[in-house]
């Protein structure tokens, strides 16, 4: 598969502190990396960047071809890169629908007059983007809560309606911010079939920061350890467990037991 | 009979013939009579009060940006309107249009050029900042030598009629509830709900900011177009922040979020005054003590984020009527509503 | 030396300006709310002042202790009655509230009072004579009195008890309560303390411009909110540096530009920094973590 996104010596600082330094990945389409790394070693920093939310002080980013460089966060997102947040960020007085509704936003063309006026454009688009909605909240078992505030859904369902969401604005690369947070373990499993089923349907490639190391190590191919803002091992799940840097990163030791 | 509710084609028609029936009621109402002069002559400013609220609750209900300078938009667009039917010499039914649209377009330009930096805080600094220009709107008018500085405008015909309110009441609330329901009105919410995901979802958040600034500040100067006909003055210590505060109280006391809520509010904040007339010296210190009242035990305002919708009520209405007549022949119907 | 008069000029309505603006900005750092009656209060405290010296004959010191006593009364009332059922609910109900409360205060006071102004009698008359020019008296008390205020008010807010606790209570209440705070007796003392400031503002206020009427509080309040959010609202020293800018702007435009325009200036002064520097001079930036 070719390569979707291309990161190179990517970098920033806050102030005085150097929050991430020299980071390069190539992901290539339909592959699941990891993102580990103790707190505050710069995960979701990445993410910020490559969703342009940050912008970085060196380095930079090409996604499907394109240089991100100075764009907004939504022309990235057009682009093809989606993400889900650590602390769930749906919007929440809206219904599920809405949800989903709004990240197909792009993907509907009718202008400002024509849906003042409701002109024909208005009530295909609208139709043809609630139609598909529903179809992607079936992937997910969630076409029943279409109607419910999202805010009032269970914990799990808010997040698997993270994923939804952002797989409505069409990603090549989808991004999860510690999905498995507060989950419980057979959760935890179900998240992970879901995970693999996405890839395999979407085709996008996947990009997870994750503290659960077996999911971490059940289903990523590669694996990307961060400390301090630096890379210092990368490889597949058994070349990461065995490996001492990772070791030291989390346990702060020379000896001692694998971090999971 | 349930599908013939639920189709858009019957929706339309039921809403249109809704809107000519209550305008047929409203002309019968003051032609015998039983509304008499003055009350049809409050029937104006309940109008304009209902385009001022729900053009702010735009920006202050369902995008979540608090702007405190609405009285601002609504002077500007009402000297337009005076200045241009003033000068111009035409027909009442087109120059009064006319008029009205300037003074709508040239308050969505001030929008438009205030918006672009103020929006670009947030919360009580962005409030902070419309307040600010709403009061530069307000001397620079005061200043002015083709706005009558001080002494404002006078002689203004007096064009503004019952019909003319009514038709730019629809228009506005169509506008602004059809505006709600498209792409457009989502990526609006969506900044309410959390910017951030709505910029990571693809909403071009700083585009729909202005946009709803924009087009919130065109209908505030309809509103004053309308205004300045009525009273056939205009004087700009009238526009002053005590005004937008004004505007402000009916959007919130109808409910943050409900084009429905505003349009009870104005109606009931307009004739409440008035109604308290009778008490005299009393009357304002009445108003303010049920306004404090309504926010202590009802914070959300009157109406929440409730939206009206005639089709869905007689929906409602008549699924309760079927499951009343279905259980009394002992079947149940599920009863869906 | 019109300059040099015009700089104490403002310097003087600017104390009073600072002396309203720290009532806000103290209310804001603690409770999140433009209080919008705050301008009310310095009405309040000018009708208490002059009705306890016109109808009780009382000496100018008495009623103008008298009147800090009753706003600082009335602004714990109002919170504890307005504000305090509203903490929990939409910032802007808490808005709309302090509203309604600004309307029903002008609105009692024009009940009670009428919308007629009153005369109010300088309290501080005579005048100091420095080199060539001479000040009134009211212009050195104002300016004099209002640095010693501000002075203990640091003291207060630095090292007492209770100004630690309306500062960590501003920083996070919920923390504060955890840590034994009585956040509500805080609260009421900070709405006590900005009430009682604008009591002082008020009598100097009156001892300048001699005139008192029902509205008064409007324009004032409004001004003096600019100049706590120039400063960087929540900060004292801000409030105060915020009031004697916007004081000195507003005296050197009427002396060299036009009075028509002061309000221009204030409010274009305002938008300037806000467009600049959103948290004021003083104020601190809080960024949203993603």
């Amino acid at each position: 598969m070719a390569v979707i996104l291309d990161v190179s010596k990517l970098g920033i600082n806050f102030g005085g502190l150097q929050a991430l330094d020299d980071f390069n990945i190539q992901v290539h389409g339909g592959e699941i990396v990891g993102l580990i790394g103790p707190n505050g070693a710069g995960k979701t920093t990445v993410f910020n960047l490559l969703t342009n939310v940050y912008h970085p002080s060196r380095g930079g980013i090409s996604l499907t071809g394109r240089n991100t460089l100075g764009k907004r966060t939504h022309e990235v997102t057009g682009y093809g890169i989606a993400r889900t947040f650590q602390n769930i960020r749906l919007f929440k007085s809206l219904s599920v629908m809405d949800n989903v509704m709004i990240a197909l936003h792009n993907s509907m063309s009718y202008s400002l007059p024509e849906a003042c006026l409701r002109l024909p454009k208005y009530w295909r688009q609208e139709a043809e983007a609630r139609k598909f909605s529903r179809e992607l909240l079936a992937v997910f078992d969630m076409e029943d809560m279409a109607d419910s505030p999202a805010g009032s859904l269970p914990y799990g369902a808010q997040r698997r309606l993270e994923i939804v969401r952002a797989l409505a604005t069409n990603p090549k690369v989808l991004l999860l911010d510690e999905p498995a947070a507060g989950m419980n373990p057979s959760e935890t499993a179900e998240l992970m079939r879901t995970i693999h089923d996405v890839r395999d349907k979407f085709g996008v490639a996947i990009i997870l920061i994750e503290h659960d190391m077996s999911l971490v190590m059940g289903i990523c191919e590669r694996i990307i350890v961060l400390n301090y803002g630096l890379i210092i091992a990368q490889g597949t799940p058994d070349e990461i467990r065995d490996n001492p840097l990772v070791v030291e990163a989390y346990l702060g030791q020379q000896r001692g037991d694998s971090p999971c | 009979m349930q599908t013939l509710l639920k189709s858009t084609p019957f929706r339309y028609a039921l809403n249109a013939s809704a809107i000519i029936g209550l305008y047929a009621v409203i002309m019968l109402l003051i032609k015998t009579g039983i509304l008499n002069r003055y009350q049809a002559l409050m029937l104006i400013p309940i109008g304009f009060n209902i385009i001022l609220a729900a053009s702010l609750n735009l920006t202050a209900g369902f995008l979540g940006q608090l702007p405190l300078g609405h009285a601002g938009f609504m002077s500007v667009g009402g000297y337009a309107a005076a200045l241009f039917s003033m000068s111009a010499a035409l027909p009442t039914n087109v120059e009064l249009p006319l008029a009205l649209a300037i003074g709508g377009v040239v308050a969505a330009a001030f929008g438009l050029v205030i918006g672009l930096p103020a929006l670009r805080l947030k919360g009580d600094y962005l409030a902070i900042i419309t307040l600010g220009f709403g009061e530069i709107i307000r001397v620079i008018i005061l200043n002015l030598k083709f706005t009558g500085g001080a002494y404002g405008l006078k002689g203004i015909g007096r064009q503004t009629t019952v019909t003319w309110v009514y038709i730019c009441v629809v228009i506005t609330l169509f506008i602004i509830s059809t505006l709600m329901r498209s792409r457009h009105g989502r990526a609006i919410l969506s900044i309410r709900e959390d910017e951030i995901a709505a910029e990571a979802s693809g909403i071009p958040t700083t585009y729909y900011k202005v946009l709803a600034f924009t087009v919130s500040a065109g209908f505030a100067g309809v509103a004053g177009g309308l205004y300045a006909h009525y009273l056939s003055i205009m004087d700009p210590s009238s526009f002053g922040f005590m005004r937008s505060a004004e505007i402000l109280v009916i959007v919130v006391l109808g409910g943050l979020g409900s084009i429905f809520g505003s349009v009870v509010s104005a109606i009931a904040l307009t004739i409440l005054p008035e109604a308290l007339r009778g008490f005299a010296d009393y009357r304002m210190v009445i108003y303010s003590v049920l306004l404090v009242g309504v926010m202590i035990f009802k914070p959300s305002g009157l109406c929440g984020r409730y939206e009206f919708s005639l089709g869905d009520s007689i929906d409602g209405l008549c699924s309760r009527i079927r499951g009343i007549f279905s259980r009394k022949g002992g079947v149940s119907d599920g009863g869906d509503s | 030396m019109t300059l040099l008069y015009l700089m104490i000029n403002g310097l003087q309505i600017g104390s009073i300006y600072a002396l309203v603006a720290l009532g806000y900005s103290m209310v804001y750092g603690i409770v999140k709310l433009v209080n919008f009656a705050h301008g009310d209060i310095i009405m309040v405290g000018a009708y208490s002042t002059w009705y306890i010296m016109a109808k009780y004959s009382a000496p100018a010191w008495f009623a103008a202790l008298a009147s800090i006593v009753i706003c600082s009364a009335l602004g714990m009332l109002i919170e504890k009655i307005a504000y305090k059922p509203l903490r929990k609910s939409d910032r802007l109900s808490l808005l709309v509230t302090a509203i309604g409360i600004s309307l029903l205060l002008q609105n009692l006071a024009q009940l009670i009072f009428s919308a007629n102004p009153r005369m109010f009698a300088n309290i501080f008359t005579g005048t100091v004579t420095v080199g060539e020019r001479s000040f009134s008296n009211a212009t050195t008390v104002t300016i004099a009195v209002s640095v010693i205020i501000m002075i203990g008010l640091t003291v207060l807010v630095k090292r007492t008890k209770i100004g630690k606790a309306m500062r960590a209570v501003s920083e996070d209440g919920e923390a504060a309560t955890l840590m034994g705070i009585n956040v509500n007796n805080t609260i009421s003392f900070t709405f006590a303390l900005g009430s009682g400031l604008a009591a002082i503002a008020s009598v100097f206020y009156c001892c300048s411009y001699s005139q008192i009427q029902p509205a008064m509080g409007g324009m004032l309040g409004l001004k003096a909110f600019v100049a706590a959010v120039l400063g960087g609202i929540g900060s004292i020293p801000g409030a105060m540096i915020g009031g004697l800018c916007i004081g000195v702007a507003e005296s050197l435009t009427k002396g060299y530009v036009s009075s028509q325009l002061t309000d221009a200036v204030v409010f274009g002064i305002l938008i300037v920094v806000l467009l600049i520097k959103p948290s004021g001079i003083l104020g601190r930036q809080r960024n949203e973590k993603v």
